[in-house]
């Protein structure tokens, strides 16, 4: 693995910030790995899934992502939060190329998958697509049986051969949403007549069943009641194991709740990473510590 | 008193009654401020006025247009000399006509007897005097209609209720009016098919292969029955709308895809427009474009090919009739893919799925019964066009499966049958009826499968 070392950032515009953070790499890194960032705390941490170094989008003349540098844990749940139209939601369609479907959309800076430069011209959309999946603010289940939501990422990927092997991809995966007891047995009932939370369920299910490496949630509780964010909570508590989860919320205590890491970006720049305890009870930097507090505007 | 300035006055009336009703609301809680304390807002009270001042006299009115004339014709007759109320119908009729004859000036007044002109006279003077009576009864009724609101107007008249009541009826009046017109349509429809069937066998007319339908003029003449199979017809039908769907469903449908999703912006904006004017195309310009320009190509390459193609084919009046349809089902299928939320494009593509596995996996299955509506419609053009199926595919009903061949239409055969003078009760005649109802028939029984084909998929969908 090998970054390149001209990802020196401007450090012009917050002068209340310490001005350069270090970011030592540990050990495990490749050695001699240096991110000078503006960002305050670890960037990086030991061997992670997906790493993101000096990323700058744009919308048109609109700069939505301003140098932002930040490693994916494996089995972890990283968190980003911070005040609407600060970039979240874009930062996080970098890291599986959705940007790619907006027209005026032009992503700068390397992001990496297991080393691998997703943005590389040799990258094909659809295996990454496969190995880092998505879930919506919004359910959107497709207008098909249960059943062939979740089958639907397998066949078009041909992961199956046999119905004996999709069935069991299907319920392995349904499962693992803890939607399974709900719904065994309609399985070939509308997706769309589930409830809301059964409906983030099923699609997390069905993120699931293409066997990813990293799940990315953006805002996936939003749109659901209390008791149906506190299932959907606890399976993103589950899914670590497997998986590196990232996820965008506007919830504080969602937050502090699933994440063990927290990234709090401001007006498209990353201020803060830091694990979600030191974040929540004792950040580091001013924007992020009003923010936390309820300060900020 | 004219009518068109009895009906000048009485919109003069109404709106008079609009400002006075809505002032008179106003004035009682005390000018504009205090229109809180009003039940509803001043326009209700003025239009509910309004509505109070035109609907009887406007009720008078069509009264009067409705029976005046007989009327005034009964009391004319029995003005003239006593003998003549007491003639037979028919000749009272005839001179009744001869009346009304003086009267529209068709017949000069010189040339009448002295007793008809005086009837004419009498006539006159009589609907004069009705008129003078037809405009104060109006104006009356205007008057006190709009009064009796007037007096009603108070602060807790539930106007706005009263008027969206009205409303209501209104609308259930239009909807009522386009049912009971299509109820009316289909039973004169039935009741002359009817009659058609009891000179001619149903069985006859639905598997019979043969149709001449033209009538000996004289019960002597040889071959003096016309044959009404109408198998011909309606396989013809079949055949070139078969032949328009084939042409029209995937090229439609494939357009609208790519306009939908493939196109940007910009040739969206130009090309989708220009698909419709296609539509826009009278069906004639298709017709002659199909017997002068597809046809002959079709038979000379037919030459060229060594196979015999007529001029007139089911295949040129086919094609043309295709590209007619094309945009029907462009247009609505375009809809139907635009209408499918950008919500499920993003869930398919994030799965991995390319934009065409997104496409034929997401969007159609979820714009079908859209699809499906489109193309029904496109059917129901196809099996109903008329001119181009005239102008390309002949008038000869010939029953076969090639559609090299000439063959005609159901609609064809209505309209050379009802062309020119007819006596109403040939059987000639009538077929045409029969024919309409079987058409009637099998565009009902295709929305039928069409409803049922979509609540299908509705029911596993959603
Ligand atoms: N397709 C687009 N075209 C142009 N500008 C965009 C587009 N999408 C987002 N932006 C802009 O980029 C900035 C970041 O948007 P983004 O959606 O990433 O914010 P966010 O942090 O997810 O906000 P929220 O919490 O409200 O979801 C905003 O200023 C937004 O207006
Ligand atoms: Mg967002």
């Amino acid at each position: 693995m090998s970054f390149s070392n001209d990802t020196t950032l401007k450090l012009d515009s917050r002068p209340e910030v310490p001005r350069t953070v270090v970011a030592n790499a540990s050990g495990e890194m490749a050695a001699g790995e240096e991110i000078k960032t503006a960002t305050v705390g670890q960037v990086t941490v030991a061997n992670p899934v997906m790493s993101a170094r000096t990323v700058n989008v744009h919308y048109g003349e609109k700069h939505a992502i301003k140098d932002v540098s930040i490693d994916v844990a494996n089995n972890s749940v990283i968190a980003f939060i911070g005040p609407s139209g600060c970039g979240k939601s874009t930062f996080l369609r970098c890291l599986n190329r959705m940007n790619d479907t907006i027209e005026n959309a032009r992503v700068e800076g390397l992001i990496t998958l297991d080393g691998n430069d997703i943005y590389d011209r040799r990258q094909d959309v659809v295996q990454l697509r496969a190995r880092v999946g998505m879930v919506f603010q919004k359910p959107n289940p497709f207008p098909k049986s249960i059943y062939e939501n979740v089958a639907y990422g397998p066949r078009i990927h041909g992961l199956v051969t046999s119905r004996a092997d999709l069935d069991e991809i299907v319920q392995t995966s349904l499962r693992k949403a803890g939607l399974w007891e709900e719904v065994k047995d309609r399985l070939d009932g509308p997706g769309t007549g589930l409830s809301g939370g059964q409906q983030q369920r099923l699609c997390i299910a069905r993120a699931i069943a293409v066997d990813p490496e990293v799940i990315l949630m953006d805002e996936p509780c939003s749109a659901l009641d209390p008791i149906a964010t506190a299932k959907v909570e606890d399976l993103i508590d589950e899914l670590r194991e497997n998986y590196a989860i990232v996820i965008v919320t506007h919830n504080m205590q969602q937050a502090a709740r699933v994440s063990q890491r927290t990234a709090y970006f401001h007006l498209g720049e990353l201020i803060e990473v830091g694990p979600t305890d030191q974040i929540f009870t004792n950040p580091r930097h001013r924007l992020t510590e009003d923010y936390i507090t309820g300060r900020f505007g | 008193m004219q009518i068109s300035s009895l009906v000048l006055l009485l919109a003069f009336l109404t709106l008079l009654a609009y400002r006075f009703g809505r002032g008179r609301a106003v004035r009682l809680v005390g000018g504009p401020r205090g229109v809180r304390d009003l039940h509803s807002l001043p326009s209700y009270y003025g239009a509910l006025a309004a509505v109070w001042c035109a609907v009887p006299s406007l009720v008078i009115l069509l009264a009067w247009q409705g029976f005046s004339d007989r009327v005034l014709t009964h009391l004319t007759v029995q003005s003239m000399p006593a003998s003549v109320p007491a003639l037979p119908a028919a000749e009272l009729g005839l001179i009744t006509n001869d009346v009304r004859n003086v009267i529209r000036g068709s017949v000069p007044p010189a040339s009448a007897s002295p007793e008809i002109r005086a009837a004419a006279a009498t006539y006159q003077s009589l609907e004069s005097a009705a008129r003078a009576g037809l405009a104060v009864l109006c104006t009356l009724a205007a008057v006190l209609g709009g009064f009796v609101l007037w007096r009603r107007i108070a602060p807790d008249l539930r106007a706005r209720n009263e008027v969206e009541r009205l409303v209501m009826w209104l609308l259930i009046g239009c909807a009522s009016i386009a049912i009971l017109t299509t109820i009316g349509i289909v039973l004169s429809v039935l009741y002359e098919a009817l009659r058609f069937f009891g000179k001619v066998p149903v069985t006859d007319f639905l598997f019979g292969t043969h149709w001449s339908p033209q009538m000996a003029l004289s019960a002597d003449q040889v071959g003096s029955s016309g044959a009404f199979g109408a198998v011909p017809l309606f396989a013809g039908t079949l055949l070139i709308a078969i032949i328009a769907m084939l042409v029209a469903v995937p090229i439609g449908l494939f357009a609208a895809i790519y306009l939908a999703e493939y196109a940007d912006r910009r040739f969206r904006a130009v090309a989708k427009p220009l698909l419709e004017t296609l539509a826009g195309i009278p069906t004639v310009v298709y017709g002659f474009f199909a017997a002068l320009t597809v046809g002959p190509a079709l038979r000379d390459l037919g030459q060229m090919l060594g196979l015999a193609v007529s001029t007139e084919s089911a295949l040129a009046a086919g094609l043309v009739m295709g590209i007619m349809i094309i945009p029907f089902i462009s247009s609505l299928a375009d809809d139907m893919i635009t209408a499918v939320p950008q919500a499920m494009r993003d869930g398919s593509s994030a799965l991995g799925a390319t934009r065409s596995e997104t496409i034929r996996k997401v969007v159609l299955p979820a714009a079908l019964p859209g699809i499906v509506g489109g193309v029904l419609l496109g059917v129901s053009r196809a099996i109903g066009e008329t001119m181009i199926v005239v102008m390309a595919a002949g008038l000869s009903a010939n029953l076969t499966a090639n559609p090299l061949q000439a063959v005609t239409t159901v609609t064809v055969q209505i309209v050379t049958l009802l062309v020119g003078d007819q006596e109403f009760d040939s059987p000639k005649t009538l077929a045409a009826f029969a024919l309409g109802l079987g058409l009637f028939l099998t565009t009902l029984l295709l929305n039928i499968i069409a409803l049922k084909v979509v609540r299908r998929y509705r029911e596993q969908y959603e």
